[in-house]
């Protein structure tokens, strides 16, 4: 079991009158872990939900393993999503739930549950309508890893945890992906520490995709150069710049798309090129000024 | 560990490269696991997979069926050599451009190189 692949193609889901995905396509590899990036309410949720079929779509097609996922016993047996919120019944006791879904997922790890419930510190007679936001979270991420499915979906599960509990997510789920390689997505809007557990990066922003790429090239797409502010212009000249800063004579242009001169002439012109973090990359990309069109 | 502008992967090739050059990983020596630099560095473990392709590629590293990565014979002199070779344009060449804009004469680096090394 490598995990289901999933294709999503032109589709548009709707509140009522408010479109949050409008025609947007992408894919996901099976077996791999993809980051599922966008500001708040830039629909990721909504396309998590659309793909476990919580959520009916209003058009496009969405195929989860080769089928649609809606009213879908195979393909939804094998997908789990947990959002911020847990998913799981909130005045039960937490090890009635492991117990249910023991019961309803045949994948589902009992003694990894039980190893990942004393990791985070859970107290399985506790229920989660009693517990700290961070403590939810934490038993989400349980739910989500011990679930085993070959779509995993975790949506911002992480934010609520503490630091000593989002790395103690971040091993687990390594770990045991190692072990059991399957389909995973995380989704976030914040990206730093999760960057590099990512293979591949879906990009949403106000209900479109802005990029689909792996995380190794979307991270080396952006440089910033450094120097003397006109140095800098003319190296800049005619490209994509999503970010300048000046201090004094000194200019730091960020720039998307490198070619493969630039070391040389960057050197050649004494200017001095640097690295773009994907969350930087993320918010140049993600914040920009709303065309006169856009606003009226 | 691990920020700089390349790609990830091309930075865990470079540090196991350069613990070649120094010496702190010797021929025939195992080298840490994609699962072990996986989980100890917190990185996805195909991108991790990706840096030691490339240095079996390269023949720095050779797989041993079932037991896993190893340093290969002649890996440090074959690096040694590549490092020589571009020692010159990498290091030398961006020095004597800095040296130039601070107006600081070839002879005088010289001296200072000579002063550094000590006699012989």
């Amino acid at each position: 079991m490598s995990g289901f692949g999933v294709e999503v193609r032109d589709l548009t889901a709707r509140y009522d009158a408010t479109v949050a995905l409008d025609s947007v396509s992408f894919t996901i590899r099976p077996g791999v872990i993809t980051g599922l990036l966008g500001r708040n309410g830039s629909g990721k949720t909504t396309a998590l939900s659309v793909l476990a079929a919580f959520k009916r779509r209003a058009s496009g097609t969405v195929l989860v393993d080769g089928e649609d996922p809606w009213e879908n016993e195979r393909v939804l047996a094998g997908t789990c999503l947990v959002r911020e919120s847990g998913d799981v019944a909130q005045d039960q006791k937490l090890k009635d739930t492991l117990e249910f879904l023991a019961d309803r997922r045949p994948l589902f790890d009992t003694q990894l549950a039980g190893a990942l419930m004393d990791r985070f510190e859970l107290d399985p007679l506790n229920r989660p309508d009693r517990l700290s936001r961070g403590k939810r979270s934490a038993f989400g991420v349980v739910v989500g890893i011990a679930s085993r499915t070959p779509l995993t979906l975790l949506d911002e599960v992480h934010l609520g945890m503490d630091a000593p509990s989002r790395y103690a997510f971040y091993d687990a789920l390594l770990a045991d992906w190692l072990e059991h390689p399957r389909t995973i997505v995380l989704s976030s809007h914040l990206i730093g520490e999760i960057e590099r557990l990512l293979e591949d990066v879906v990009m949403l922003d106000r209900g479109a995709v802005l990029t689909v790429s792996d995380a190794d090239t979307l991270r080396s797409s952006g440089l910033t150069v450094t120097g003397p502010a006109h140095d800098v212009a003319a190296f800049v000249a005619g490209r994509e710049v999503v970010a300048r800063q000046h201090l004094g004579r000194t200019a730091q242009a960020t720039l998307v798309g490198p070619r493969d001169d630039d070391a040389a002439r960057a050197r050649a012109a004494g200017l001095e090129l640097g690295p773009v973090a994907l969350q930087d990359l993320f918010v140049h990309l993600t914040d920009r000024v709303p065309t006169p069109e856009e606003a009226r | 560990m691990f920020d700089g502008r390349d790609p990830l992967y091309v930075q865990i090739a470079d540090q196991i490269r350069s613990d070649v050059l120094t010496g702190a990983l010797r021929a025939e020596e195992q080298v840490m696991s994609t699962t072990q630099y996986a989980t100890t560095f917190r990185i996805n473990p195909a991108t991790a997979a990706k840096a030691f392709t490339e240095l079996v590629d390269e023949g720095v590293l050779y797989k041993r069926r079932g037991i896993g990565m190893f340093v290969a014979e002649g890996a440090r002199e074959q690096l040694l050599a590549q490092r020589r070779a571009s020692f010159f344009a990498d290091v030398v060449e961006p020095m004597l451009e800095q040296a130039r804009v601070l107006g600081i004469g070839v002879e005088e680096i010289v001296e200072r190189l000579r002063e550094k090394e000590g006699p012989r």
